[in-house]
């Protein structure tokens, strides 16, 4: 029964080390394969693509190790890709200028997630289903609101900084890793991220041991929807254009990648950093993937088949 | 070896060894018809495995026999030990909730007429097995519906269908109310009556002496001894099983009661109890004695704030306070340590410095920031100062001992500064050295000048440990007895306390208090 010491975190830095020498075992293969896949420009691209389904992958972990789980992200991402490009385009009576569409778009599609929490919380209804019925309600207001038209006339300058690098890595790649590390401190030195844990773990307990379990849902489901929304500005940079079916089907993605950096939908487990590599691994697949070309349906088979294969293989390991 | 006419079961020189450990080391244990046969032992005694030797889970280790009616026999799987009558009721009665008790009668080999299940047989055979233990119950209904205590003779009800001649009790009344031990235990009497042989395995010593003719001791997978439960007195059997002699394991040191730290007036909550008053001072043990669902968990739940009540005051240090959630009763150094550990008590899957921390997140941090070398060293003084025994603080709680499980809670509400340790069913679960470990926890809280609440059904362990004893039933205080009056030569005895938890005022004790004494 008792086990090595400092069994947590050597557990945790394994997780974290596996996928880390999965990552490396890819690069080099791919590496050797093609020449391509090495190049400055192929690896910039590949964080380009990774970095708004990673930022989006960050929220659901927070969802995740509290014990919920949200479908509404793909939709959320998508609102927040219109609206941001409707108020800088010409298309409203006004023109807004850059910033104050993003931040009036990324605090309005914030919102959803307090509703979210509400209904979860207050009213007692399962995440699965909470989120659900708000994904397709967002879904069907961004149809209405923009007629299911794409959204053009973004200016320039805001397109041109999805591509602009940043000390030779792309800004988008910045905005993702910049926001790991903030989350990554968030859950190890602050009360929020012991309350995620400690609700995700063992409700009740935490209630009984003064822990505010509607702030702390609330919280999470903000949180969430808070980098949903950016990632939703990031799409829209990345697409220069407001794509009104932009973000279906992320949410599988954003579980797959924290489920596969450890995460468990049972709560109370994961973190950033596995999630961060998940979302790596994800994507090199894809990336790769295509530069050897394997057939894209393929593709897809082996990373349905690498999600649970990555799940097998962490409770094996932990038992 | 010459076998008795009416032995069930024969084990002789049982071992078994797992890698790394040996669980049994030739044990043996004879069943005879119409015995009711107590197996003991401090957890990790080796009893678990002895009954999966039984009933084919395991196999035992070479050398090994087993000996059923007389006859030397292998038991390689379940299914073996079925066929040749050996069944097992589980305290978490292992059974399909959602299905209906009928389907359960039947899982897995439903009667079939054509393509079709054929209910009608199901619901007859159903009815006359549970008719036959003196159970009614429709078998369209769905088992969740039941109580644990239905739940439970339903599987001896199924178990009796297939036959079963030996049948084997693991902690069955873990989960049932006073009354339905009572009825489980007429079962039993009524099943050893019909030649069955029991196998009963308990914590709970009261249990063994009522319902035991013989009982087996084990320790560390060692056989210690055979016994007539007549033969012998609790103390002498607990000595058996924790291999030293125990003098009496509830004489702690009690100090001098100091002011009153909590006092409640006429609290009621509609529905649960009503006009509960009671006070609690530094220093002292109050004890909660009642009968199961006589209100006392739901009292102490609206004290912490987990409950809102309807009328009635609260009272901390003398002073009328506001316990609007468990925040805030936190913060006014109450401490509730729920009966139930795994559900409500401690985030399992995390480790032990995260469940001591967990309420005093707030105190160790600034603006939402910890202080992570405070969360450390806190860990590790409650970890040494209440001898928490782990390999270290990130080991996760769901790998230590009940015990020791129990005194990461304690610790939690040590690091919260808490004045006021409401413990609910402190003991249950928890082996004898555990016990006597969680009694001495409680010396020490009261040296610190804590005040102590302990709600126990087990009235050997209200009468040891209490300075005063509430009784309770059906949501009403039945009296308020100072230890002078329960310790011996007292006038209030075991009997009538039982009498005044089952409701029963014993008239000369109220005109006395009534008379203001």
């Amino acid at each position: 029964m008792e086990r090595n010491p400092s069994e947590k975190r050597a557990r945790s830095l394994s997780t974290s080390l596996m996928l880390l020498i999965i990552l490396a075992v890819m690069f080099v293969l791919l590496g050797l394969r093609t020449e391509k896949f090495l190049s400055i420009g192929n690896i910039q691209n590949l964080f380009r693509q990774t970095a708004i389904y990673g930022v989006i992958a960050i929220g659901m972990t927070f969802v995740i190790m509290s014990g919920g789980i949200d479908l509404s992200v793909g939709a959320v991402v998508g609102l927040s890709g219109v609206l941001s490009s409707m108020f800088m385009s010409d298309q409203l009576a006004f023109k807004w200028s850059i910033p104050a569409s993003i931040i009036v778009a990324v605090a309005a599609t914030t919102l959803i997630g307090l509703i979210n929490g509400v209904i979860i919380f207050d009213g007692k209804v399962p995440p699965f289903i909470a989120t659900l019925g708000l994904q397709i309600v967002v879904r069907g207001t961004i149809m209405l609101i923009t007629n299911a038209q794409m959204v053009s006339g973004i200016s320039r300058a805001f397109r041109d900084f999805s591509t602009l690098p940043i000390l030779g890595f792309p800004a988008l790649g910045w905005i993702w890793l910049g926001i790991a590390a903030l989350s990554m401190l968030a859950i190890k030195y602050t009360t929020f991220g012991r309350n995620v844990f400690a609700i995700g773990s063992n409700t009740e307990a935490a209630r009984l041991s003064g822990i505010n379990i509607r702030l702390t849902t609330y919280g999470v489901y903000i949180v969430c929807s808070f980098l949903c929304s950016v990632a939703g500005v990031m799409m829209t940079a990345r697409l220069g254009n407001g794509v009104p079916t932009g973000g279906i089907g992320y949410e599988t993605d954003a579980i797959a990648a924290a489920v596969v950096g450890g995460a468990s939908l049972s709560g109370a487990e994961g973190s950033i950093i596995g999630t961060v590599l998940g979302s790596l691994i994800m994507a090199t697949l894809r990336n790769g993937g295509n530069l050897i070309g394997i057939n894209s349906h393929l593709q897809e088979i082996l990373i349905g088949l690498l999600i649970v294969l990555a799940v097998l293989l962490d409770k094996r390991r932990r038992k | 070896m010459q076998t008795n006419g009416n032995e069930l079961v024969r084990l002789e020189n049982i071992s078994k060894t797992f890698p790394g450990v040996k669980a049994l080391s030739n044990v043996h244990m004879t069943v005879r018809a119409g015995e009711v046969h107590g197996l003991v032992g401090e957890n990790g005694a080796g009893k678990s495995t002895l009954i999966k030797v039984l009933t084919g889970a395991h196999q035992a280790d070479p050398g090994g026999v087993i000996y059923i009616n007389g006859e030397k026999c292998e038991i390689a799987n379940p299914a073996q030990a079925k066929a040749r009558g050996i069944g097992a009721v589980y305290q978490d009665v292992m059974m399909a909730p959602h299905l209906s008790v009928g389907e359960n009668f039947f899982l897995g080999k439903l009667p079939r007429r054509g393509a079709f299940v054929d209910w009608a047989r199901v619901k007859r055979e159903t009815k006359e097995s549970l008719h036959q233990i003196g159970v009614d119950i429709d078998p369209a209904k769905q088992l969740s519906k039941l109580t644990v205590g239905m739940q439970e003779m339903v599987a001896i009800g199924k178990i009796l269908r297939e036959k079963a001649r030996v049948i084997i009790f693991d902690e069955p009344t873990a989960l049932l109310t006073n009354e339905e031990v009572g009825e489980l235990f007429r079962l039993i009497r009524r099943l050893r009556e019909d030649g069955c042989g029991i196998i009963y395995i308990s914590h709970r010593m009261e249990e063994i002496f009522r319902i035991c003719d013989t009982v087996t001791v084990l320790k560390d997978g060692q056989y210690i001894d055979t016994v007539e439960v007549g033969a012998v007195d609790e103390n002498q059997l607990i000595s058996m099983m924790v291999g030293r002699k125990l003098e009496d394991m509830y004489s702690i040191g009690h100090p001098r009661p100091g002011e009153p730290a909590l006092e409640v007036r006429g609290l009621s909550r509609r529905g649960a109890f009503e006009d509960v008053s009671f006070t609690v001072r530094k220093g002292e043990i109050l004890g909660f004695y009642g009968l199961m669902g006589a209100g006392r968990t739901e009292v102490m739940r609206c004290v912490t704030g987990a409950d809102r009540f309807d009328a009635g005051e609260i009272l901390i240090d003398g002073k009328p306070v506001r316990l609007a959630s468990p925040k805030s009763s936190i913060a006014h150094g109450i401490a509730f340590l729920t009966e139930d550990r795994k559900r409500q008590g401690l985030c399992m899957n995390q480790h032990v410095s995260f469940n001591i921390n967990i309420a005093s997140y707030p105190a160790i941090s600034r603006r939402g920031f910890i202080n992570l070398r405070k969360e450390r060293s806190r860990a590790h003084r409650y970890v040494e100062d209440i001898r928490i025994k782990t390999p270290s603080i990130y080991q996760r709680v769901k790998n230590l001992s009940g015990g020791n499980q129990q005194k990461v809670i304690v610790g939690r509400w040590l690091a919260c500064e808490s004045k006021v340790f409401l413990f609910d069913e402190p003991t249950v679960g928890v082996d004898v050295g555990a016990k006597v470990e969680i009694y001495r926890l409680f010396e020490h809280l009261l040296e610190q000048g804590a005040a102590i609440v302990v709600i126990s059904s087990y009235l050997p362990e209200v009468m040891g440990l209490s300075d005063r004893v509430m009784v309770m039933s059906e949501g009403r205080i039945m009296a308020d007895v100072p230890r002078a009056e329960f310790s011996r030569d007292g006038r209030m005895d075991e009997e009538k306390l039982v009498r005044l938890a089952s409701g029963l005022k014993d008239d000369g004790y109220e005109s006395r208090r009534s008379e203001g004494l």
